[in-house]
C-alpha cells in the first residue's frame, strides 16, 4: 500500500501502562443505555478530551469516573486499583462542574480552601496551599470575593483552583469552558494547557466543541450513542477519520458516494454516480465491499477556471458552476454544482488582502484534488 | 439617558401601591390605636375620653399634647399581669418556633429531594388543612385530647398508660395545638430556599471529600438560612400574639398577651389600656423584624 505520512500514526508511546483504564464499563437509565461496554486507557500526563454531539454518553462517563453514577458493568482501575466501590468524596480525581459550581456563600479563599480542609491538613498549610493555588490562577488579591462578584473568567480559574487544591491524580472537566465567550476562551484554553503541562496532571476533558477538543488534547475519543467511535490524535483523527460517522462529525467534509472499478496497490478508481471516475490512493484497510465513499475536506480542493496545469496531484477533474460563496473572515467557502448533479465544497484561506481574482456565482470552474487527498470509508 | 427610566409610568405606580395599602390599612388604624391608648376609660360610646379634636384647632391641639397621659403604660409596666403575659407570650413563641423548626426542616428537606414531578403533589399536602377552617381544626384536637378522646382511647388499648390522661388544659396540648397549626408556615419558606439549592453544589462538596453529613452541614444549611429566617418570623410573630389556640387548648393559670389584650377590650371593656397593650405588643415584635430586616441587606447587598 502507499506510503502513509508518518505524523498520521498514532504518536502516544505504549510503553508506560495506562493510569486510568476503563473495562467494558457499561450504564442505563431505564431502558437508555448511556454508555455502552466501553473501554478506554488513558496514561499519566495524558490531555484526554471526549468529543461527542450531545447525548452521546461522555458525561455520563465522566461522572461515574468521578462518582456521582455507579456503572451497571465493568471496572474503572486507578492505579490498577478498582474505584467503583469508592464514594465522590474518597476517590482522588477531582472534577470541574459545567457552571462550577463554586459555593456561593463562601469567599473564593474558602471555595478554594475547602477541599484542602477536609483533608485534615494543618491551617498554616491549608492557607500556604491556597496562596500557592491563587497564584496558580493569578487570582491574588480576589481571595475575599464571593463568587457572585466575579466576571465569568474569574470564576472559571476559581473553579480550576478548587478542583486542583487538592493534588488530585485525576481532573476531570465537564465542559470546562461552554460559559466563556470566544475571546476568554481561546486565552483559557492557552492558559489550560500550559498549565496541564507544568503541573504534569492528567486532565480529561468533556466537550461538545471539536475546536476546543483539538486544541486542547493530546489524544481525543469520539463519542456517539453510548460507544468510542474512534480514539486518535486530533490531527489522525481529521485526516484519518475511523468512520463515516467521525468524517463528518470532526470538521467540515465532501462526501462521494460510487463503486469501486479497479483497484491495484496504489490507485483505486471509483466511480461516482454524480461525478464521473475519482482516482484515490489505495485505503490502508482495504474493504472488499465494491460501494465506498470517496471523502474530501474542502481545504483540499483547487478551483481554477481553466483547469490545472497536467501534473500528477491534478488527477481528479470535476467541473461545475459556482452555486455560492460564503466570505468567513479568513476563508471562503465556495459551494460548487457539478455538471452531473452533485455538489462539492471547496474552501481557501484569505491570503490576499483584495482578492481581484475572486470567483463569482455562475462561473464555470474546474475542481481539482489529487488521489492522496481522499479518504475512501466504506458505507 | 438614565437608568432609572426603565420603570414605565404605570409601572412606578404600581410600586407605590403596597405603600398606599401599608399607609391605609396599618399607618392610619395604627395611629387610632395609640391614640385611644392615651386616653382613658369612661362608661360612654365609644367607652374612652376623647384625647383631642381636631376640629378645634391648633390651641386646642397644643394644650391636649402638654396634659397627654402615659398612665395605660404605666399601669403596663407596674402591674405584673402584663409583664408576665407578655414574657409567657415570648417564651412559648420561642419554643413553639423552635419545634417547628427542629419538625419543619425535615420536612421541607425531604420535599425538596423528592423526584420534580411528586413535589407539587407534596406542597398540596402541606397546604389541605387551610381548606378547612382553622376553628374547626383546633375543636378537632380538643375532641381528640379529651378525657375520653381518640388520643387516651389508644394509649389505653396499647398499654402505655393504665388511667386516662389529663391533656386538655395543659401547655403539653397547647404546643401541640400552635405547632399543628402553624407546620406550614415553617414548611414553605423552607422548601422553597431547599429547593433552589443547585444540587450541582452538593456533588462539588463530595468530589472536594466531604461527607453527605458534612456537605449538608458546610453547604445546605448555610445556603438555606435565609428561608429559616423568613419561617422563624412569620411564626415567631403571630404566635407572640396568639390568642385562639392558648384559650382553648392551654390552662386559664397564665395568660398569653393576646388573651390579656381580649380580656381588657371585652371583659373589662377598658380600650385604652387593651390599646396601650397593642402597641407594646407591636414595639416587642418590631425587635426581630428589625433583625431579620438587617440580615435581609447583608444578602441582597452581596447578589
Amino acid at each position: 500500500m502507499a506510503e502513509v505520512n508518518p505524523t498520521l500514526t498514532p504518536d502516544i508511546d505504549e510503553v508506560a501502562g495506562p493510569l486510568l483504564r476503563i473495562e467494558t464499563v457499561t450504564k442505563r437509565f431505564g431502558g437508555f443505555t448511556a454508555v455502552d461496554a466501553l473501554s478506554l486507557d488513558i496514561k499519566a500526563g495524558e490531555f484526554f478530551a471526549l468529543l461527542g454531539p450531545s447525548g452521546c454518553g461522555k458525561t455520563t462517563l465522566l461522572r461515574m469516573l468521578a462518582g456521582f453514577e455507579a456503572p451497571d458493568e465493568g471496572r474503572i482501575l486507578l492505579g490498577g486499583e478498582d474505584i467503583a466501590p469508592m464514594l465522590p468524596h474518597q476517590r482522588p480525581v477531582n472534577m470541574m462542574f459545567q457552571n462550577y459550581a463554586l459555593f456561593p456563600h463562601l469567599s473564593v479563599r474558602d471555595n478554594i480552601a475547602f477541599g484542602i480542609k477536609r483533608a485534615g491538613l494543618p491551617r498554616r498549610e491549608i492557607m500556604a496551599r491556597v496562596a500557592e493555588m491563587l497564584a496558580l490562577v493569578r487570582l491574588e488579591g480576589l481571595e475575599k470575593r464571593r463568587p457572585d462578584e466575579l466576571s465569568g473568567g474569574q470564576r472559571q480559574r476559581v473553579a480550576l483552583a478548587r478542583a486542583l487544591a487538592r493534588r488530585p491524580q485525576v481532573l476531570l472537566l465537564d465542559e470546562p469552558l461552554a460559559a466563556l465567550d470566544k475571546k476568554l476562551r481561546e486565552n483559557t484554553q492557552r492558559e489550560l494547557l500550559e498549565l496541564q503541562r507544568r503541573l504534569g496532571l492528567t486532565f480529561i476533558v468533556v466537550t461538545h466543541d471539536q475546536e476546543e477538543a483539538m486544541t486542547l488534547a493530546d489524544r481525543i475519543g469520539v463519542m456517539n450513542a453510548g460507544k468510542l467511535e474512534q480514539v486518535a490524535t486530533p490531527r489522525h483523527l481529521y485526516e484519518q477519520p475511523a468512520s463515516r460517522w467521525v468524517a463528518e462529525f470532526v470538521g467540515d467534509i465532501n462526501i462521494l458516494e460510487g463503486n469501486v472499478e479497479s483497484r491495484d496497490d496504489h490507485r483505486w478508481t471509483v466511480s461516482v454516480a454524480n461525478a464521473g471516475n475519482v482516482v484515490v490512493t489505495a485505503p490502508r484497510e482495504a474493504t472488499d465491499s465494491a460501494t465506498v465513499c470517496v471523502a474530501i475536506r474542502p481545504e483540499k480542493i483547487r478551483l481554477s477556471r481553466r483547469g490545472p496545469a497536467a501534473d500528477a496531484g491534478a488527477m481528479n477533474r470535476l467541473n461545475g458552476t459556482v452555486a455560492s460563496v460564503s466570505y468567513l473572515g479568513g476563508a471562503s467557502v465556495y459551494t460548487m454544482s457539478l455538471d452531473n448533479g452533485a455538489t462539492l465544497r471547496a474552501s481557501f484561506a484569505n491570503t490576499a488582502r483584495l482578492d481581484v481574482d475572486a470567483y463569482a456565482v455562475g462561473e464555470r470552474v474546474v475542481a481539482w484534488f489529487a488521489p492522496d487527498d481522499c479518504i475512501v470509508l466504506g458505507r | 439617558m438614565s437608568g432609572r427610566r426603565i420603570f414605565t409610568r404605570p409601572a412606578r405606580i404600581a410600586a407605590i401601591a403596597p405603600y398606599l395599602w401599608m399607609a391605609l390599612f396599618f399607618l392610619v388604624p395604627f395611629a387610632f390605636v395609640v391614640k385611644i391608648s392615651l386616653s382613658q376609660t369612661a362608661i360612654a360610646q365609644p367607652p374612652y375620653l376623647p384625647v383631642f379634636d381636631i376640629g378645634l384647632g391648633w390651641q386646642a391641639l397644643k394644650s391636649a399634647f402638654v396634659t397627654l397621659s402615659f398612665d395605660n403604660f404605666r399601669l403596663l409596666v407596674s402591674d405584673s399581669l402584663y409583664l408576665s403575659s407578655g414574657l409567657r407570650s415570648l417564651t412559648v413563641a420561642a419554643g413553639a418556633t423552635a419545634m417547628l423548626l427542629l419538625i419543619g426542616y425535615p420536612i421541607a428537606y425531604a420535599m425538596a429531594r423528592l423526584p420534580r414531578r411528586w413535589q407539587p403533589v407534596a406542597m398540596t399536602l402541606v397546604i389541605v388543612p387551610f381548606w378547612t377552617s382553622f376553628l374547626i381544626r383546633v375543636y378537632a384536637w380538643i375532641n381528640i385530647l379529651q378525657h375520653d378522646g381518640l388520643l387516651n382511647k389508644i394509649l389505653l388499648a396499647l398499654h402505655v398508660v393504665s388511667t386516662p390522661v389529663v391533656w386538655l388544659s395543659t401547655d403539653s396540648a397547647m404546643y401541640l395545638g400552635i405547632v399543628y397549626s402553624y407546620l406550614p408556615f415553617m414548611i414553605l419558606p423552607l422548601y422553597a430556599t431547599l429547593a433552589k439549592i443547585d444540587p450541582a453544589l452538593l456533588e462539588a462538596a463530595a468530589d472536594l471529600g466531604s461527607s453527605p453529613l458534612k456537605s449538608f452541614w458546610l453547604v445546605t444549611v448555610p445556603l438555606s438560612l435565609p428561608g429559616v429566617g423568613a419561617g422563624v418570623l412569620l411564626c415567631f410573630i403571630p404566635i407572640v400574639g396568639e390568642f385562639v389556640i392558648p384559650d382553648l387548648l392551654a390552662g386559664s393559670d397564665a395568660l398569653m398577651i393576646g388573651q390579656t389584650l381580649w380580656l381588657e377590650f371585652f371583659t373589662n371593656r377598658d380600650w385604652p389600656v387593651a390599646s396601650a397593650t397593642a402597641v407594646l405588643l407591636l414595639a416587642i415584635l418590631l425587635l426581630p423584624l428589625l433583625i431579620y430586616d438587617r440580615f435581609q441587606r447583608r444578602q441582597m447587598g452581596r447578589s
